[in-house]
């Protein structure tokens, strides 16, 4: 397609908080400055700038993506943000691949931010208004009902149980017990996630991920420039993304039909016929936990509703056959929704090269992908990755 | 209503009113917090410097936006400085008028490279204000200081 | 590179120095008022509502009868072509039992649970749901498929609003002897909390 190979050399976070001290644009500084040492670059070898961030009535701050901009490098370089919702964090290396791809940078850096602390009283207020202004706001609803729609659906189509789906909150929250960056590394049980609050039914509060504040940040660069910088590149060798209706309750709500189609699209940009052979490890997005299994059946690495079963076999552990979140995911390292997806690149990133520490899966994993979603759940973003 | 018939009744409802109900607390960030405890406590500004770049950031930042190498050292830059620019403003955010005009300006603190944007003391004479004029920082006294922009009343011509 | 040789930023304020003033904060409520235009199929919904009927619109090429009604069909991307006037009942595609508010504060001990659900009308397309609220049923009663009816607003009181409909209930009351006895009772059943 005359584009060109596009690798990640690097990468940077903050740690995931509740309640952050620093401004967003610290944050944003603290994740880049780590992403650009890390592969021994500085901010005059980077050609652009791409940052991803979510709404601004997170942060509270309009425009957020021009505020930011000078913690992320930006200023008098090429910079421009994305935003997809919950999806923007594997949006970000998305967009970054296309300035790369294309020749216009040899070297992008790609940061995603987010500080949900600063909304009050929370920031589902906030969230309040992504439902249709005159045929849903009226009735008041809270982002947890749409998901806990959505999970009942899932779990009435395919007869699967809360505890089947608490199993991912329990694998999760221990995965990041090794994740330095986690918010909420917990040894807990399905009985704890099962006993805990019920929040809008069947949704209870272990079930949920944290609202968080953190950034990270990763660096790509073009095959000639990333064969100098490092040994070990990691390319981005497919990418995918698909929106479907807003008219969300007219949708499949046991099927994300969008995180297929995005996928598809990855896939064969990355020549893959088989994905639960040919993918050795993914990140698939997981606010909630029933979203894992959910993500794992749309993504083709397991026909639908078997992604419970194959959970409750040990074959997501991080020693299992097919890892999935071995990081610790939204649940457990946390949920600052756009950097929430760069971590997961960053965590694929890692696993191939060998260097995820504590974390590291056994068995040479050679391809992973990661995947996000997001807007008013419509929205499917998809890397591959190999190294 | 026949249920084919075309719209002709224009005042069926046209518009939905609603609202975003949020409200904000920022936190002053790690820089942020050492300026304004500075102006609180010790009624001065506070600057980070990069050797480097030859920038001197007031308020401070933790990094050079230039080069991103980190900045951790804090100067105290005193309260004086000039106009670097302004303005008069004669209307009230609801259209209403002012009975006093207010000046906005920019303040170039000492000789950094940053500014303070805030309100010229209601005692000054707008008609005499001009670029380059040095001015200097009225603070609240100490016990009603809070550690906010606030905390400074205006500038005033020196 | 690994990351735990790096010192990772990001300061957590523990929420009781929070709450103490222990970091300076500053405040900002934004006034974000909006009057929201409803465009001719909304506008024409909610003129429908007002008279107790549910107005979809249909595309005649794809077949589509739509809900809520849109004067574009975004698959076919042509303008739809007819209002049509849908049943107001439907099925529950499914259902949740909310002890939260909209901004995530939680229900007093003597309110009820809400009770959102979507539902699919009936007279459109299948598939088409709507997100709407369920009535006068225990929440352990609700199940996935049961027929529901809308409960309007008597008809001086609405407004031309998605609130003219106060919420669905079940169609024929739900077996409740029949239902302990059988115990057909899902391994999903929603467990009752709260009163009625």
């Amino acid at each position: 397609m005359g584009m060109r190979k596009v690798a990640i050399v690097g990468a940077g976070i903050t740690k995931f908080v509740r309640r952050a001290q620093e401004t967003g644009k610290e944050l944003s500084w603290q994740a880049s400055k780590m992403a650009l040492d890390s592969c021994e670059l500085t901010l005059d070898d980077v050609d652009m700038v791409t940052m991803g961030t979510a709404p601004d009535a997170f942060d509270g701050v309009h425009m957020k993506g021009e505020y930011l901009a000078d913690g992320a490098g930006g200023i008098g370089k090429p910079y421009m943000r994305h935003f997809v919702g919950g999806g923007t964090g594997v949006f970000s290396p998305i967009h970054g691949w296309f300035h790369v791809a294309s020749g216009m940078a040899d070297i992008c850096l790609v940061v995603a931010e987010e500080k949900m602390s600063s909304c009050h009283p929370h920031p589902q207020g906030a969230f309040l208004t992504i439902f249709d202004h005159t045929t849903e706001q009226p009735l008041m609803p809270t982002l947890i009902w749409i998901f806990a729609l959505e999970m009942n659906r899932y779990m009435e189509t395919y007869g699967i149980s809360k505890a089947d789906i608490a199993r991912v909150s329990v694998k999760n929250k221990h995965n990041a017990m090794d994740h330095p960056a986690a918010q909420i590394p917990q040894e807990i049980t399905v009985e704890d996630v099962l006993n805990s609050e019920t929040l809008c039914w069947p949704v209870n509060r272990l079930d949920i991920s944290p609202a968080s504040d953190g950034a990270a940040a990763i660096v790509l660069a073009s095959e000639r420039v990333a064969r100098r910088i490092t040994d070990k590149p990691v390319w981005i060798d497919g990418i995918g993304f698909s929106i479907d209706t807003a008219y969300w309750a007219t949708r499949d709500l046991a099927y994300p039909r969008y995180v297929e189609t995005a996928a598809r699209m990855a896939y064969d940009m990355a020549g893959i016929k088989e994905p639960h052979k040919e993918i050795h490890i993914a990140e698939p997005y997981d606010p909630f936990d029933y979203k894992e299994l959910h993500h794992m059946e749309g993504l083709q690495l397991c026909k639908r509703g078997e992604a419970a079963r194959l959970t409750a076999d040990g074959v997501t552990a991080r020693d299992g056959n097919m890892p999935i979140c071995p990081s610790g995911g939204a649940l457990g390292v946390g949920n600052p929704i756009a950097a929430t997806g760069l971590m997961k690149i960053i965590e694929i990133f890692l696993q191939l090269r060998g260097e995820a520490g504590k974390r590291q899966v056994p068995g040479d994993p050679r391809c992973g992908l990661a995947q996000a979603w997001g807007d008013l759940m419509q929205m499917g973003t998809v890397v591959v990755m190999r190294k | 209503m026949a249920i084919t018939e075309k719209i002709n009744n224009t005042t069926v409802p046209t518009f939905w009113e609603g609202e975003i109900p949020v409200r904000y607390v920022y936190t002053y960030g790690l820089a942020g917090e050492k300026f304004f405890r500075a102006v609180k406590d010790k009624g001065t500004f506070l600057g980070t410097r990069c050797e480097d770049c030859d920038i001197t950031f007031v308020p401070p930042k933790i990094y050079c936006d230039r080069c991103f190498n980190k900045l951790d050292k804090y100067i105290d830059v005193g309260i004086t400085g000039y106009v670097e620019t302004f303005t008069i403003t004669f209307h009230n955010m609801d259209g209403s008028e002012k009975k006093v005009p207010r000046v906005l300006a920019m303040i170039r603190i000492g000789d950094t490279d940053g500014g303070i944007i805030h309100y010229l003391d209601e005692s000054i004479d707008y008609e005499q204000i001009a670029i380059g004029m040095p001015v200097k920082a009225v603070l609240k006294p100490k016990g009603q200081r809070k550690g906010s922009i606030e905390d400074i009343v205006g500038f005033k011509a020196v | 590179m690994k990351l735990e040789d790096y010192e990772l930023g990001g300061i957590n304020i523990k929420s009781s120095d929070f709450k103490k003033g222990k970091v300076l904060t500053t405040e900002w409520e934004p006034n974000l008022k909006y009057a929201w235009d409803n465009g001719v199929a909304i506008g024409r919904y909610l003129a429908g509502l007002k008279e107790g009927r549910i107005i979809a619109r249909i595309c005649y090429q794809c077949k589509r009868i739509m809900l809520p009604p849109r004067m574009f069909c975004e698959l076919c991307f042509r303008p739809t072509d007819e209002w049509m006037e849908v049943k107001d009942t439907g099925t529950i595609n499914t259902f949740s039992i909310a002890q939260v508010n909209w901004d995530a504060s939680r229900r007093g001990k003597d309110e009820p649970p809400l009770l959102p659900a979507v539902i699919e009308i009936d007279g459109a397309s299948p598939g088409m749901g709507i997100m709407h609220m369920l009535g006068e049923v225990e929440p352990d009663q609700i199940k996935v498929g049961m027929k529901v009816r809308a409960v309007w607003k008597p008809r001086e009181e609405r407004t031309g609003a998605i609130t003219d409909i106060l919420y669905f209930k079940p169609l024929r009351a739900p077996a409740k002897k029949a239902g302990a006895r059988k115990k057909t009772k899902s391994k999903n059943a929603a467990p009752a909390r709260g009163k009625r």
